[in-house]
């Protein structure tokens, strides 16, 4: 699976890293839920070091969408939600 | 229960899919798509400067700052020395708001100095993606039948739409940042130009009294009085337990 560090880049991650990283993930899910900010950030930060010292970063010039991409941990709550609501979190490129 | 990285995932190709569109020729998504590449590219070098130029100011402000800081304490001391106490107080008090807009500029430019590196790093990344597109469409329309060339095109250009909305959310972060930065500037560079942080020797109209009345003494500027004192007085003082 292709996992992609927000503001960082892409890896590839095997299946034991995939299934660390889904526990992490509903961690991290629950504490947005519960508005736990210290904690959401903790999780992410821990996906993130976990991405990076153990997947095998992808090259610049590969292509490959990826399958989970994982947000940065220095948004606030209401940033973390509001890039998860799809309202417009990521501008759009303004039309010429 | 959907994680955040399924979510974010699902944002992130929402994004592109508006962004790309859906035309049914593939040479015409290939166009589009490489038109706009170039757009963002453009953006997130925009960005880039735009950073750098906040930075400067920042640095500068910063050097100008430290600057009256020593001045206003040097004042400070000779206004006590000359038997001036309100005048070294006044210039205690410019001298504590100089340091009170000193403090958190190292990490603000620190901040600017990371959004800087990643946005030079979203560049790097994405022009090589750009360029990875261009030679592959190439290869791409030379070699495969039309129904596989449009799925290998889509595919490409799904990694890239990847790409440029994690730049495009980089580039934005680092303008708020940015912009954060710039209205610090302007009320430091407000408060300079009202006359609060200036040499407070020079002739000060009943404007400038109001806005040190205005600055509540704190605990620094009687503390560091207290301790101007011991210095400057201390032979006095000494005199005076001894007589």
């Amino acid at each position: 699976m292709i996992v992609r560090l927000m503001g960082e880049g892409q890896y590839r991650v095997d299946e034991s890293l995939q299934e660390r990283l889904n526990e992490l993930d509903d961690q991290a899910m629950a504490a947005l839920e519960a508005s736990n900010e210290i904690e959401l950030d903790q999780r992410l930060d821990e996906m993130f070091t976990l991405v990076r010292n153990e997947g095998e970063r992808l090259p610049d010039e590969d292509l490959s969408a990826s399958d989970a991409v994982i947000p940065p941990s220095d948004l606030t709550l209401e940033e973390t939600r509001e890039l998860m609501s799809q309202e417009g979190f990521i501008p759009d490129l303004p039309s010429e | 229960m959907a994680g955040l990285m399924s979510r974010t995932s699902a944002v992130v190709k929402a994004w592109y899919s508006k962004l790309l569109g859906s035309a049914e020729d593939p040479s015409v998504t290939l166009d589009y798509s490489y038109e706009r590449q170039r757009e963002m590219l453009q953006n997130v070098k925009r960005g880039v400067a735009d950073v750098v130029t906040a930075k400067k100011r920042l640095e500068l402000q910063t050097t100008k700052l430290e600057q009256e800081v020593v001045k206003l304490e040097d004042q400070a001391r000779k206004a006590l020395a000359a038997g001036r106490e309100d005048l070294a107080r006044a210039a205690l008090e410019r001298k504590a708001l100089a340091q009170q807009q000193l403090q958190g500029l190292d990490e603000q430019a620190a901040a600017l100095e990371r959004q800087q590196h990643q946005l030079v790093d979203s560049e790097r990344r994405l022009s090589t993606k750009v360029e990875a597109f261009r030679s592959q469409k190439e290869v791409i329309k030379a070699q495969y039948s039309a129904a596989e060339a449009s799925a290998r095109i889509g595919e490409a250009a799904s990694g890239i739409g990847e790409e440029m909305a994690d730049t495009g959310l980089a580039i934005e972060r680092a303008r708020d940042k940015t912009e954060q930065m710039q209205a610090r500037a302007g009320a430091i560079e407000e408060l300079t130009a009202a006359g609060t942080l200036e040499d407070f020797s020079a002739p000060g109209g009943s404007q400038l009294d109001r806005e040190l009345a205005q600055i509540s003494a704190s605990h620094q500027v009687d503390d560091e009085l207290a301790k101007l004192k011991g210095e400057v007085g201390s032979g006095e003082k000494q005199k005076e337990l001894g007589g």
